[in-house]
């Protein structure tokens, strides 16, 4: 039991959640072991951004608990939840526009194997536009730089939220790529919210769907992948 | 159990190794970065030839000076962290009484440890007020800052028999500066002392600028949100950077009672915080050398203006910076950069 504990990273017990007064979020459990990689999926305005508000801290908590590395953060500010070994890429990007490329990580940086050259390494890209402000850069590369500047911070558990939104096609299998190569590194557990269901079935090895508000199924992507009408039934989506 | 202990404290020793590391690393990026250039030697190279094209006029000069490192600490709150404050005097203030009293009361009279005086005494209350205040942002902190600067007006007040009230405390003398330079009637000691205390200020607050503090400053101005899911103590951050402002303005207080000889509670006014603020979006926020244009702009105008018409010099102020506000946003300096970003692209 001890041990199963030591390996769960994230874990979220009977979380009930929402902005104020209003409930967004019921009864969600959800448990995420070291280095492991799941997404969430579902249809606009099912509590999926909403959930990795609350394991931020975002959002107003009406019930439950929510642990990283078996250590209650419910009533950690957003600031020691990172401390703790959180990371975050919010929707909007949200790059700091007059700081450079470089100073963008650099204000994130904390100790450990991900430092300005290992992104520069996972996104070249971003090595070559290293002295450009934020505002310089295209949605791609703010993209890259969004993902970069949380895996600076060193985090155990990774939070991304649509990172393929309003990109090009080319782009986003770049970005798939990368987040590819960071499920298989191993050692960082990952928390994908995708729109796009393929996408999303095809990086992460599990899958959680999501309606109003509460978990509908938790399970392997493979299943949903290879059973188009169970996924209908859960999203509404035929394509897989 | 005892080998356990060690291998935890080897870890922590790693850690603290570590973060040390990627501190200075990142530092010294940010000091290659923005390292001096060439340009930055032209305000110092004008203060230093104002000194000798216009010796009867070293005065008002250092009244330049004093108000220069005035609105560069407020540079640092309003235009790198983004704190709006309207009781930025209160700190000038506090600066002030601390040498005039030092002098006055106490028979404090050496002028460089009067300055280091009032800068603990400003950066404390600074803290103090900072702790309870920095939990507010928008019109409660402008509000609230407003009230600071008044209440300790007010406290003055009331203590007359000490503070001197309104009427201030006036005759006030200093030591000969360092022991060995005296004050002449034209001011040349002190605007050399002022031009001299305004450049070590000056490149300590580069100095933060362009740190990963600075750059966590510029982080949380422009999106607070964002700096807490990075794991940045934003409150602590903007305690500190307050605390430190009000340190560089009881600085210039101080100076500003050490040029005059005199001080009231007219420091403490609203009008002192207001003017600062229009200097520093005159000559443009967040761009250090803006406070340099803007209040050397400023006091020049003020005084020519007040000498053409003693009664409604105020419009022309009122009048410039409304051109600012509609023509050039980014400050008297962000229209020079805007024409060096034509230049650059007319010639390529």
């Amino acid at each position: 039991m001890a041990e199963a504990l030591a390996e769960r990273a994230l874990e979220l017990d009977k979380v009930s959640a929402g902005y104020g007064e209003t409930v967004v979020l019921e009864d969600i459990r959800l448990a995420l072991d070291v280095g492991e990689t799941l997404s969430i999926i579902g249809r606009n305005g099912v509590g999926k951004s909403t959930l990795l508000a609350t394991i931020m801290g975002h959002t107003q908590l009406h019930g439950g608990r929510v642990a990283l590395h078996g250590k209650d953060i419910s009533k950690l500010a957003t600031y020691a939840r990172v401390k703790a070994g959180l990371g975050y890429v919010p929707q909007e990007r949200e790059i700091f526009p007059s700081l450079s490329v470089r100073e963008n990580m650099e204000v994130a940086a904390r100790p450990g194997v991900w430092t300005f050259d290992a992104v520069c390494e996972l996104f070249p890209r971003l090595a070559e536009r290293a002295n450009n402000s934020g505002n310089q850069l295209s949605g791609g590369e703010q993209q890259m730089l969004a993902i970069g500047r949380a895996l600076v911070g060193n985090p155990t558990v990774l939070l991304m939220d649509e990172p393929s939104e309003g990109l090009a096609p080319v782009i986003v299998e770049e970005l798939a790529r990368a987040v590819k190569r960071l499920t298989q590194a191993g050692g960082l557990a990952m928390i994908l919210v995708e729109q796009n269901t393929r996408l999303a079935l095809d990086i992460a090895p599990r899958a959680v769907v999501m309606d109003r508000g509460r978990i509908v199924f938790d399970g392997k992507s493979e299943t949903l992948r290879n059973d188009p009408a169970k996924l209908e039934q859960l999203i509404g989506v035929v394509k897989a | 159990m005892a080998v356990s202990d060690s291998k935890a404290a080897e870890r922590v020793l790693d850690v603290s190794a570590d973060r040390r590391q990627a501190r200075d690393r990142a530092a010294g990026y940010l000091l290659r970065r923005h390292h001096f250039q060439w340009p930055e030697a032209l305000p110092w190279i004008v203060a230093i030839a104002a000194f000798f094209l216009f010796p009867d006029r070293m005065t008002f000069g250092s009244q330049v000076l004093v108000m220069i490192m005035f609105a560069l600490s407020l540079d640092l709150i309003l235009g790198y962290a983004g704190i709006v404050t309207l009781g930025h005097a209160a700190f000038f203030g506090i600066g002030a009484y601390t040498v005039g009293l030092g002098a006055a009361r106490l028979g404090w009279t050496e002028p460089v440890s009067g300055l280091f005086a009032a800068a603990i005494v400003s950066a404390f209350v600074g803290f103090i007020t900072g702790w309870f205040l920095l939990r507010y942002r928008g019109l409660t902190l402008l509000m609230l800052t407003l009230a600071t600067a008044i209440m300790l007006q007010e406290t003055g007040n009331l203590r007359s028999d000490f503070s001197g009230g309104y009427d201030g405390l006036p005759g006030l003398e200093f030591k000969p500066l360092l022991g060995l330079f005296d004050y002449d009637l034209y001011g040349h000691t002190y605007y050399l002392y002022a031009l001299a205390v305004l450049a070590v200020v000056f490149f300590f607050v580069r100095r933060i600028v362009y740190s990963p503090f600075g750059q966590a400053l510029t982080g949380i101005r422009e999106n607070v949100k964002r700096m807490h899911a990075i794991g940045s103590p934003v409150h602590r951050r903007l305690v500190t950077v307050y605390s430190i402002a009000a340190g560089i303005a009881g600085i210039a207080g101080a100076l500003f009672t050490q040029t005059n000889a005199y001080v009231t509670l007219t420091v403490f006014d609203f009008d002192n915080s207001a003017k600062v603020m229009v200097m520093l979006i005159l000559g443009g926020t967040g761009r250090l050398y803006g406070a340099f244009l803007g209040a050397a702009v400023y006091m020049v105008l003020e005084d020519h203006l007040s000498k053409l018409s003693p009664t409604f010099w105020q419009f022309g102020i009122g009048l410039l910076l409304v051109l600012a506000v509609l023509f050039a946003r980014r400050g008297v300096l962000g229209l020079f950069e805007d024409a060096g970003q034509y230049l650059k692209r007319f010639r390529s």
